[in-house]
């Protein structure tokens, strides 16, 4: 099979518009005879369930959470990009483009980028006009904050719960459109499987998570915004139940996946403080506009920091090194996130980590605070303060924040075309779950550009143009297909249920955490990820005999929600190691350790890496097989990322 | 076990909320928690209970929880008779327990609301709410073809007041917190929200009553201005969006079209 990205012609400016024109349209009035399920509403899922319906559309949406407000995008603190240079610092839709392709190093698409970049002025409109209270200058009008890997102000924000705001938005849309009886809502569902027909995606399968029922829904189109995996590591910013079975499913009904090991790993987040540990807080990054990043400059004053013989606030300039500032004085601490996190991490390995367990590097305020005053530091990024101050007991006012690293945003997912259109046809993927628009490092306030892009304004045109091409004769959910998927996911659940081991599920979860953290996390090699797949073979193995898995299907069961999870997870698990192992050069968030510059950056092999790894699954137990897209660069020029 | 911290274990007694299902009856079940770190979040503590009653062989207790950093509204215990705990301002997945003493004894309910009914252990079912942003908490306008973002210039101290009402999570502690279970300060922080924006006048005083009128139906109590809610809400929402609420109610039937 070949892969077929069907970007289109023309030059890249024109390349939306022309296609958008080229694309077939479903008449008003036929829309109403079809049916788009929606799995997951996030910023993606919400938004196009929200659109489709205004469209005319019948959409069917689906999450597991009880609410579609509570989605992980949510979570999200610092902002969302946008070309709308309202602040005459010289940005353009040209410039994110390019920052954003610089920014992911040269392993997204052009096409794709440049359309997100087009796009993302309309988000902000839309949000406006929706309610969405974003941040104000005192003329009135939208404010702007710097983010990573950019030297523009273009992230609008709403102090640091952007993404709150942004999913309520969504949601009020998608409220409004339930009530209008458009859009059928079904809460505390899990998608268990995708249902194919003659090749065609034509339904799901879910578990009703309060009464266990298993039940088929059929629809013409299937549109999976179900956010990323980073909860593989077990420890991640991401919320407890974000998990990838939906993506998982779609991969072994024949979905590629692609980029799998392009993992981001955030460089400021709350430090670990030990085993009961169950999640990470990200502070977001916009605290780096006005935090500096440092460390003692010598292993022996790092030392007695950690004992407590001396405070921070003892250390003199000359005894600190602000080691972002040194090394790329033109960002400074704004340089992009995998940057900053490999940065922190050498630091740690040298022996100059801070923190009692010397996992940790300073995000210092006090220049902050003598030039702004409290004040104007607490209004910016007051909520943050006291997010930190409740998680640690120390006040970032009086003493530098403690950060270190962590699993925030997985770049990889499944392969889409420029329609968002997986190598299933009628499944799609929307926001994070697709691998699309990030490359192999996502920059600051992106990801919710990107998933407010894919569901306001690029699949409710996509999308028609398969419909139209497919026709609206119903779907029957009765049909052969659903009852066989319905019966497997029943032997799933059967089999799960019947773990009568003695290791919890919660148990082989933070192992495989470990394994992929310590093998294929901010450094990886292939001595390590060769063991990393063997540890993750017997791990899932033993997972099917020793697992205890408790209660019974018919009733909410939390526990046999995370096994089935979890169980996703160990198959994913060895993919993400294969496919760092494959790919030997350095880029962006994937860093192999054999691959670096004389400066210890990532260093790219462009003649032999330029292309998207897109993995096919070919059933249990059998090697997956690579398929590459070529990247075409047209329009910039390949280059080593430098940020001094 | 790796241990960062340099504090002693805690040991603490649990009486925790046990209910099957919807369909029977509840009671109080005592539990110990014999190592408890003061670095743990209350919801993990429960974590480490969990793992402990699955070892035994027994059902671990179910709760909700998602994001577990204070902003899905996810998490929803009633702590020693308190929505979310002793603390001001923070949600259960903030609650570390450096705010308990060792030999504690913890007495940890669902939200208690006949619009919130049990479906087991520690999770009600809240959907309650979003009916009532289904009836109305919205600007009626489709995607695309709206103006651009700044041609609606709006003061800066709007904005911020719509956002302090905007920040409500969703997780329903002003009503566990009512005598009344009255659901009007997170009624009235998205009717606030809109109110206060341009955005939101076209459909102003429509808003108001369809929300007030779904809240009515799902079974939640009336205000009597305890402000219980104000005082227990995570978020810290104002009772005032209240006053603003029953004022744009009250014009709502003077000025109806």
């Amino acid at each position: 099979m070949t892969l077929d990205a069907k970007i289109p012609e023309g030059p890249l400016a024109e390349k939306w518009s022309k296609h958008k024109f080229n694309l077939k349209l479903v008449n008003p009035a036929n829309k109403r005879k079809y049916t788009v399920i929606v799995v997951g509403t996030g910023l993606a899922g919400a938004s196009a369930a929200a659109s489709l319906a205004e469209l005319g559309y019948n959409v069917k949406a689906f999450c597991f959470q009880d609410s579609p407000r509570r989605a992980h995008s949510i979570a999200a603190q610092g902002g969302i990009n946008a070309a709308k240079n309202y602040q005459n610092d010289g940005d353009s839709i040209h410039r994110l483009f390019y920052d954003t392709i610089k920014g992911g190093d040269y392993r997204a698409r052009e096409g794709n980028v440049y359309r997100l970049a087009e796009v993302s002025v309309n988000i902000i409109d839309q949000c406006v006009a929706q309610g969405v209270p974003f941040a104000r200058e005192y003329g009135g009008l939208l404010d702007n904050r710097s983010f990573g890997g950019a030297q523009v102000s273009r992230t609008f924000y709403a102090r640091g719960q952007t993404g709150q705001q942004l999913l309520l938005g969504a949601y009020s849309a998608l409220n409004r459109q339930i009530h209008a009886g458009k859009v059928t809502m079904f809460s505390r569902h899990e998608m268990m499987d995708v249902v194919t027909i003659d090749g065609q995606a034509k339904g799901i399968v879910t578990r009703n998570l309060v009464t266990g029922n298993i039940e088929s829904h059929a629809g013409h189109a299937v549109l999976l915004c179900t956010g990323g995996y980073g909860n593989v590591f077990y420890l991640s910013t991401n919320a407890m139940g974000c998990n990838v079975t939906a993506a998982w499913k779609a991969h072994k009904r024949g979905a590629f996946f692609a980029n799998p090991c392009f993992t981001q790993i955030h460089p400021t987040c709350i430090p670990v403080t030990g085993d009961h540990q169950s999640k990470l807080t990200l502070m977001s990054e916009s605290l780096r506009n006005d935090g500096r990043v440092w460390v003692p400059k010598t292993k022996e004053l790092a030392a007695k920091l950690r004992n407590g013989e001396i405070k921070p606030a003892d250390l003199k300039e000359e005894d600190r090194d602000y080691f972002l500032e040194r090394k790329y004085p033109s960002f400074g601490n704004l340089v992009p996130r995998d940057v900053a996190s490999r940065n922190a991490k050498e630091m740690v390995d040298e022996g100059r980590g801070v923190g009692t367990s010397g996992i940790a590097v300073f995000l210092d305020f006090a220049d902050a605070i003598k030039r702004l005053g409290e004040e104007t530091v607490r209004e910016k990024y007051g909520n943050l303060f006291d997010m930190y101050q409740q998680i640690t007991d120390e006040n970032p006012y009086k003493q530098p924040m403690r950060i270190y690293p962590a699993v925030h945003y997985t770049m990889g997912g499944l392969w889409v075309d420029y329609n968002l259109m997986t190598t299933v046809p009628g499944l799609y993927a929307l926001g994070e779950a697709n691998f699309s628009d990030h490359g192999a490092n996502r920059l600051g306030a992106s990801a919710l550009m990107q998933g407010l892009a894919d569901g306001y304004f690029v699949i409710p045109y996509t999308l028609g143009d398969y419909l139209a091409s497919i026709g609206p004769k119903p779907v029957d959910a009765n049909h052969p297909a659903f009852k066989e998927a319905e019966k497997e996911v029943k032997a799933h659940i059967k089999q799960l249920l019947s773990l009568k081991g003695k290791k919890t599920v919660d148990q082989y979860h933070r192992e495989l955490g470990h394994i992929m953290w310590e093998y294929c996390g901010m450094a990886r090699n292939e001595d390590g990820l060769i063991k990393a797949k063997e540890l993750i073979s017997a791990l899932r193995k033993d997972f099917w005999k020793n697992a205890f898995v408790c209660g019974s299907n018919e009733e909410l069961n939390q526990n046999l929600e995370k096994a089935s999870r979890v169980a996703d997870f160990l198959e994913l698990g060895e993919l993400m190691v294969e496919d760092a192992l494959k790919r030997k050069e350095s880029c962006g968030g994937h860093f192999r350790i054999e691959s670096q510059t004389d400066e210890g950056e990532a260093k790219r092999d462009d003649d032999h890496y330029t292309y998207v790894a897109a993995w096919e699954y070919k059933g249990d137990d059998k090697p997956e097989t690579l398929h590459k897209e070529k990247l075409v660069f047209e329009n910039v020029k390949l280059t080593q990322r430098s940020y001094k | 076990m790796m241990r960062l911290s340099i504090l002693e274990d805690m040991k603490l007694t649990l009486k925790v909320w046990r209910q099957k299902n919807a369909n029977t009856k509840g009671q109080l079940v005592t539990y110990k928690a014999d190592h408890v770190s003061p670095d743990m979040s209350f919801l993990e503590m429960l974590d480490v209970v969990n793992e402990d009653l699955i070892h035994k062989g027994d059902e671990p207790i179910h709760f909700d929880h998602d994001c577990r950093e204070g902003i899905c509204g996810a998490c929803s215990l009633h702590i020693n008779g308190r929505p979310h705990g002793p603390k001001q301002g923070i949600t259960t997945c903030q609650l570390h327990m450096r705010s308990f003493n060792d030999g504690d004894v913890i007495v940890i309910e669902p939200w208690r609301a006949a619009a919130f009914p049990v479906i087991r252990d520690l999770v009600t079912d809240r959907s309650a709410f979003d009916r009532i942003q289904h009836a109305g908490g919205y600007i009626s306008v489709n995607t695309g073809g709206v103006p651009d973002a700044n041609c609606i210039p709006i003061s800066k101290v709007v904005a911020d007041e719509a956002l302090n009402s905007a920040t409500c999570i969703g997780c329903g502690a002003c009503v566990a917190a009512c005598k009344n279970a009255s659901a009007m300060l997170f009624v009235s922080a998205k009717v606030s929200q809109m109110a206060l924006l341009p955005q939101g006048q076209p459909e102003r005083y429509q808003r108001v009553q369809a929300m007030v009128t779904q809240m009515d139906q799902e079974g939640f109590g009336n205000c009597t201005n305890t402000g219980a809610c104000e005082a227990e809400c995570p978020k810290e929402i104002s009772l005032s969006n209240i006053a603003r609420m029953n004022r744009d109610y009250f014009a709502a039937n003077i000025f109806k079209e």
